[in-house]
């Protein structure tokens, strides 16, 4: 057990799963870099360094740096792990992933059902989501929601290093098509991560915190920012749940009810925007099964609808934060049933 | 300032960085002795006793009440009577001057760490401390689905005076997984096995739980390399176990599962925190620990029953200083196992305590250890 950062945990979980398997393999965009040039052959290691040394390690049988089409790599990575592979692609920003919608949500997300069960599709597709990171409209969106509304496909947003090293072992481990959505914002925050393998299993969701009065359910980075709101409202006598879901497909919609039967109120933060994301289907879920629990409407705290600002100072405002969190759990806490007339 | 003596936040385990003084049990002004009990400090893990390491009157409580502070951090301060006042202040704003310069990175740094030593093909992870103390060491074995950290209380304590070496058995804690056979022959030979790999002849064993039954195992096969015998709540003295702690620890997969399993194990239920599970919890998760677990589940307690009894072959250890502690509200272990046991075998039962005696008595169970120890190498 050490301190690693968000990024080297990422790097540990494919280093020691790919010593244990030696059908997995690595391909995308620069994922080593220096391919067919002379010079240093492990030049990138993925755009943010998350993959570097790996090809140093396993070689370039396993470690593929792909042309610049996330269609054509995508589609080799959904056909490679039909026939018997576990190939990991990292598709580099998940907005690059409309090039290659045909491939995820029609191909390899149906494999298993168009096959009458007897294909299985064990390929994860690691990509970076999220604003923050002064990258403009084009390199900052969530979209995690778009995967979520597809059935076929599990969908995991680690929210820390250890959370990251477990949930991708997992991922590689599954035999379905993960995506599994890396925080460009968190690839430095550290925490204690175990040396050893480990898995964390889909669909269980972890309650970083227990209280009484309200449950925050946050995904991602913003379980971080849940708690640091919850830290602060504890210190004002208000205590929260916070509620990491960890994979929103499958989603641990047990989890959440019993913690709103619980508290009795709910607030959810998203940095997906906001028309159909996850905060729009918790709500749902709730509203819908447990209705007779809640002491106040439910808040969601998301961004607002428009693409992610390039100015700085719009972007900072754009992106749900503690200050955003705790006004919430303050408005669920403050509600009185008459200011329904 | 002579005769002044500062009282620091202790460290309770690896992982502790800061901990409260949850509440004063002795006022400002009382006189305190030794071992005394004057806080409780509670920490994200746990809340434990914190007992004056020195006599004098508590001149002066530093920390307030649910207030966090840094490990090192000064609490109180204890001196005579006769020192004034104002040396008192001068005192605490010279030390904690001290304190917020870098000399608590040093100390921080001066922290033990456990360290991973090969040892017949198997990585074991072992935590040494008080190396610096004459005589033969204490090691100390953890129980099922323990580590080093169980003696989170004991081995700091016992360090002051002597040298002492906690280990993870394998399939726990930092060691490897590979268990073997996974029963008492096996575990007991990776601890002979680390003893020679340190060029350590002979050991004072202290053995928690299942880690009772290894060293007791240990002392029958090899009694030439084992000093005293101090055997916590063991197993291997009847065949009676509450099975449903042992399949519900293999069992539970989330901190809601495994919280009322880890309740069996204390009196006071409420030292079971949310660390504590999830430490647990994350332990679990590791590869290689679930089929572990379950081996030495099946090779020492199946169908809820204890499979090795030793209780027979206790007369072999005739000459041997052995001690047994057991709480009698144990309720994993029935504490009658201490009864009818072969004269020569000092037995002591400690109140109000479950099935962790050296975490809910910690300064109890340390004194009896160091009791022992001390009277067996002042023998030879």
């Amino acid at each position: 057990m050490s301190k690693k950062s968000y990024r080297a945990a990422i790097n540990e979980a494919l280093r020691q799963e790919m010593r244990r398997d030696p059908t997995i393999v690595l391909m995308g965009e620069d994922v080593a870099g220096g391919a067919g040039a002379p010079g240093e052959q492990d030049a990138w290691g993925g755009v943010l360094g998350v993959t570097k040394g790996l090809l140093g390690e396993f070689g370039r049988e396993r470690v593929l740096d792909t042309p610049l089409s996330e269609s054509a790599y995508i589609g080799a990575a959904a056909g490679a792990a039909a026939t018997g592979l576990r190939p990991v692609a990292e598709l580099m920003f998940v907005d690059f992933v409309g090039v290659c919608f045909d491939q995820i949500f029609n191909q390899a997300a149906k494999f298993r059902y168009m096959f009458g069960g007897n294909a299985r599709t064990p390929m994860v597709i690691r990509t970076m989501y999220g604003a923050g990171f002064r990258a403009a409209s084009q390199h900052s969106q969530c979209l995690y929601p778009l995967f979520t509304h597809i059935p076929g496909l599990k969908v995991v947003l680690p929210s820390s290093a250890y959370e990251a090293k477990g949930l991708l072992i997992q991922s590689i481990r599954d035999d379905d098509p993960v995506i599994f959505l890396e925080n460009k914002m968190q690839y430095d925050e550290e925490d204690e991560v175990p040396d050893e393998a480990y898995p964390i299993p889909f669909g269980e969701a972890n309650l970083t915190r227990e209280g009484g009065d309200v449950t925050i359910v946050a995904f991602g980075r913003m379980v971080k920012i849940a708690n640091e709101a919850a830290d602060r409202l504890e210190k004002q006598g208000i205590s929260c749940t916070v509620l990491d879901p960890r994979t929103v497909s499958p989603l641990d919609t047990d989890a959440i009810l019993e913690c709103v039967q619980e508290t009795g109120r709910l607030v959810i933060v998203d940095e997906a925007s906001p028309r159909c994301n996850m905060a729009t289907d918790v709500s749902a879920l709730v509203a819908q099964e447990a209705f007779g629990a809640l002491k106040a409407p439910i808040r969601m705290v998301c961004p607002p609808h428009v693409p992610v600002p390039f100015a700085p100072n719009l972007e900072d405002l754009y992106v749900p934060n503690a200050d955003r969190v705790e006004a919430a759990v303050r408005a669920v806490m403050g509600f009185k049933a008459r200011e329904l007339a | 300032m002579a005769g002044i003596t500062p009282l620091t936040m202790p460290k309770f385990g690896l992982a502790m960085t800061e901990g409260k003084i949850a509440s004063w049990t002795v006022p400002e002004g009382a006189k305190i002795e030794v071992g005394q009990e004057i806080a409780d400090i509670e920490t994200t893990k746990i809340t434990n006793g914190y007992e004056s390491p020195v006599k004098g009157i508590l001149r002066r409580q530093v920390a307030a009440e649910q207030q966090d502070l840094p490990v090192g951090a000064l609490i109180a301060v204890v001196a005579d009577a006769a020192v004034p006042d104002s040396d008192i202040d001068a005192f605490i704003v010279a030390f904690e001057a001290e304190f917020a310069s870098g000399h608590t990175q040093e100390r921080a740094e001066a922290t033990p760490e456990p360290v991973i030593l090969e040892v017949d093909g198997r990585a074991i992870r072992y935590l040494e401390t008080g190396r610096e103390h004459a005589g033969r060491p204490i090691v100390l074995i953890h129980g099922f689905g323990g580590d080093l950290n169980n003696w989170m209380f004991t081995q700091p304590g016992l360090a002051e005076d002597h040298w002492v070496i906690a280990l993870d058995l394998p399939g726990h804690g930092g060691s490897s997984k590979d268990v073997g056979a996974g029963d008492l022959a096996a575990l007991s030979a990776v601890v002979s096995g680390l003893l020679a790999a340190l060029n350590i002849p002979e050991a004072h064993l202290v053995g928690h739980s299942l880690g009772g039954a290894v060293a007791l195992r240990m002392a029958l096969d090899t009694p030439d390399r084992v000093a005293s015998l101090s055997l916590i709540s063991p197993t291997s003295l009847g065949e009676e176990i509450d099975g449903s702690f042992i399949t519900g620890f293999i069992e539970a997969g989330r901190r809601k599962q495994m919280h009322p399993v880890l309740e069996k194990l204390f009196r006071n239920k409420s030292l079971v925190s949310r660390d504590m599970a999830d430490d647990l919890l994350k332990y679990k998760r590791l590869d290689g620990v679930a089929a572990a677990l379950s081996t030495v589940a099946a090779a020492n307690f199946a169908n809820g029953r204890q499979k090795e009894i030793l209780r027979g072959r206790l007369a072999e250890l005739s000459g041997l200083p052995v001690q047994i502690i057991w709480g009698d509200a144990d309720e994993i272990l029935p504490v009658s196992h201490a009864q009818n046991l072969p004269v020569g075998i000092t037995i002591h039962i400690i109140h109000d305590v479950g099935h962790m005696p050296q975490m809910e008595k910690a300064a109890e169970v340390n004194r009896l250890i160091s009791d022992m120890v001390v009277t067996r190498n002042a023998s030879t």
